[in-house]
């Protein structure tokens, strides 16, 4: 168990060795959002914003006219919300190489309760022209992730998380961004997650081979630009599929999925996902079992297609 | 003839001084400009003279007058300073500054804000070389040009931002993060030249939501400010002169100007030129006031 954001962290500073260009900037949440390691290795390379989210993500695009790669890091609420008309006017109009890396999204902010949870970023930075939109789901796929943000050319929105959580790719890694990785085979149904959920798709798939379905399980951890080819698959092969993501089903990867479906393959679809609501104070897993973001919800949202 | 200090070191400042020849060349710069917004305006339909027209003597000095550093043959040339338009909807006059220096073709002009072309209703740097940002929505340019200032100034040498503001666009919150942030990290690269001319759309500055003491507040910010008349050469020479030798912190011009200098009727009429454009009969009034 260990959090993607500290595989942010870790990617970060290895990324700091590598690339003189790599810049970080934060706004007042540097050990929350893990850049403190880099902060001290290369502290001319480091920028405190204060609290201050617009301004840093307008600074990181100045500097990113200048050929810096900027991570501009806070929460997903303050980077993607509070901030979004700069990442959509000064980072994503001109198509900026600013890397708007958040943590904290998603319910499993815990305690802190509603304000802070962050439910609508990918359906905000989704929207946005020629924007790239990564949801890693463990330590190893955010660390991979991070070194695959900083080689893409362009503006990226990655998304982490705050708690430990079950780590999926126990060996290798693959990552490419806009290649969903099948972690599983079946022909009953499909789960395509991303994120936290990944983990529980799997674990609602074996509960449902015990029962005598196959499930497929795909990790698309890129909503956009999507893995249409691989969802196609999917789709062709299963016929039935199923979205999970820590996100409200309105807009993030249930909705890219759905758009894509409708076009390529009409197919029944269910999401797994905060239904149209906000959240509250909670422990994270608590909060996951109510919302029913976990392998019960995905197992419910299943039945429902089967 | 204008003489130039070279720096040296990136600690020493550059200066130069206005000749009687330069100051004569300027104004004629100045004109010309005027007419080319007024020409390119009038044919747009639509689009924002009154500000275009008030900041006319600055850009001549920025683009004209020797304090630009830059190349139009190369455009990305690193070696470059920046101007970043903040208040983006007077491109007009940044237009004119870019073509007269053979940035594009004239003839781009004469396309502005139509489907297709170069030069789109407010800055966009993907679409037009010397463009340094893009801009519009109020407040992000002066962020983008903190973050130019920071990240030049980390690569080392004296190259400089430029960054133009309106008084409306202060009304914003976000610029005064910038503000903040110019301050904190002390960067004496940065001039902020704002267009102090106490009109917007609805308006009087003063009236719909006044931002004075404006120098006071620029002070208190952690900014050197410096007031001057926008239209005066000898003081926006003396002024920028005064920026460069401004160390540890960076400099505030307000810039006190009249919406739509040069043509009468909109100096008499102010605010309801921001965003308006004057049809054939106005601007050929315009044009002959002009000289053009």
């Amino acid at each position: 168990m260990k959090a993607t954001r500290d595989a942010f962290g870790a990617a970060l500073l290895e990324l700091g060795k590598e690339n003189p260009n790599v810049v970080a900037l934060t706004a007042d949440l540097g050990e929350s959002v893990k850049t403190g390691e880099f902060a001290r290795a290369f502290p001319q390379r480091f920028f405190q914003m204060g609290i201050a989210e617009a301004n840093m993500t307008d600074v990181a695009a100045g500097m990113a006219t200048c050929g810096k790669i900027p991570f501009a890091t806070t929460f997903a609420m303050f980077g993607t919300g509070r901030a979004w008309e700069s990442v959509r006017n000064t980072v994503g109009y001109p198509h900026l190489n600013v890397k708007i890396a958040c943590t904290h999204s998603g319910l499993s902010v815990g305690e802190d309760g509603a304000s802070h949870q962050m439910l609508e970023d990918v359906a905000l930075m989704r929207v946005i022209p020629g924007m790239t939109v990564v949801v890693p789901c463990d330590y190893p796929s955010a660390f991979a992730a991070t070194k695959a943000v900083a080689a893409w050319k362009g503006p990226v929105y990655l998304r982490l998380g705050r708690p430990a959580v079950k780590i999926v790719y126990e060996k290798e890694c693959p990552f490419t961004i806009g290649k969903g990785n099948l972690l599983r085979e079946g022909g009953d149904i499909a789960i395509v997650a991303n994120g936290p959920l990944v983990a529980f798709a799997l674990e609602a798939a074996d509960e449902l081979a015990k029962q005598g379905i196959k499930a497929s399980v795909a990790d698309f951890h890129t909503v956009k630009p999507l893995d249409t080819e691989l969802l196609l698959a999917l789709a062709n092969k299963c016929k039935r599929i199923v979205t999970a993501e820590e996100h409200n089903v309105i807009g993030g990867l249930g909705g890219a999925v759905s758009e894509a479906l409708a076009k390529l393959r009409p197919t029944p679809v269910r999401f797994v996902g905060t239904q149209d609501t906000f959240g509250e104070s909670g422990k994270p897993a608590d909060l996951w079992k109510k919302y029913g973001l976990d392998a019960t919800g995905i197992l419910k949202a299943c039945k429902e297609l089967l | 003839m204008l003489t130039m200090t070279t720096a040296e070191t990136s600690t020493m400042s550059r200066e130069i001084r206005l000749t009687d020849a330069l100051q004569t060349d300027l104004k004629e710069t100045a004109r010309k400009l005027r007419v080319e917004v007024i020409k390119m305006l009038a044919k747009a339909g639509s689009g924002h003279p009154g500000g275009s027209l008030g900041m006319a003597d600055i850009f001549a000095s920025l683009y004209f007058g020797g304090w630009l550093r830059h190349d139009p043959k190369n455009p990305l040339w690193e070696g470059r300073d920046r101007l970043v338009l903040s208040n983006g909807h007077i491109c007009p006059i940044l237009y004119a500054s870019l073509a007269a220096r053979g940035y594009f073709p004239a003839e781009w002009m004469a396309s502005l804000r139509q489907v297709d072309a170069h030069l789109q209703g407010h800055p966009a740097m993907h679409k037009t070389p010397g463009v340094e940002l893009s801009t519009g929505s109020l407040g992000h340019g002066v962020c983008g040009a903190v973050g130019m200032a920071l990240a030049l100034r980390a690569d080392g040498g004296d190259r400089r931002v430029y960054c133009l503001t309106g008084d409306g666009e202060l009304q914003e919150g976000l610029p005064w993060e910038g503000f903040m942030s110019a301050a904190h990290y002390k960067l004496d690269n940065l001039t902020v030249i704002v267009d102090r001319n106490d009109a917007q759309i609805d308006g009087k500055t003063t009236d719909i939501m006044n931002i004075e003491p404006l120098g006071d507040k620029f002070r208190a910010w952690g900014f050197h400010t410096i007031a001057i008349n926008g239209h005066d050469f000898s003081q926006i020479f003396a002024a920028l002169n005064e920026a460069e030798r401004t160390k540890g912190k960076p400099t505030c011009i307000v810039a006190i100007t009249q919406m739509g200098k040069g043509v009468s009727y909109m100096e008499k009429e102010g605010y309801k030129w921001h965003g308006k454009t004057p049809n054939a009969e106005l601007a050929a009034v315009a044009l002959k006031e002009l000289g053009a």
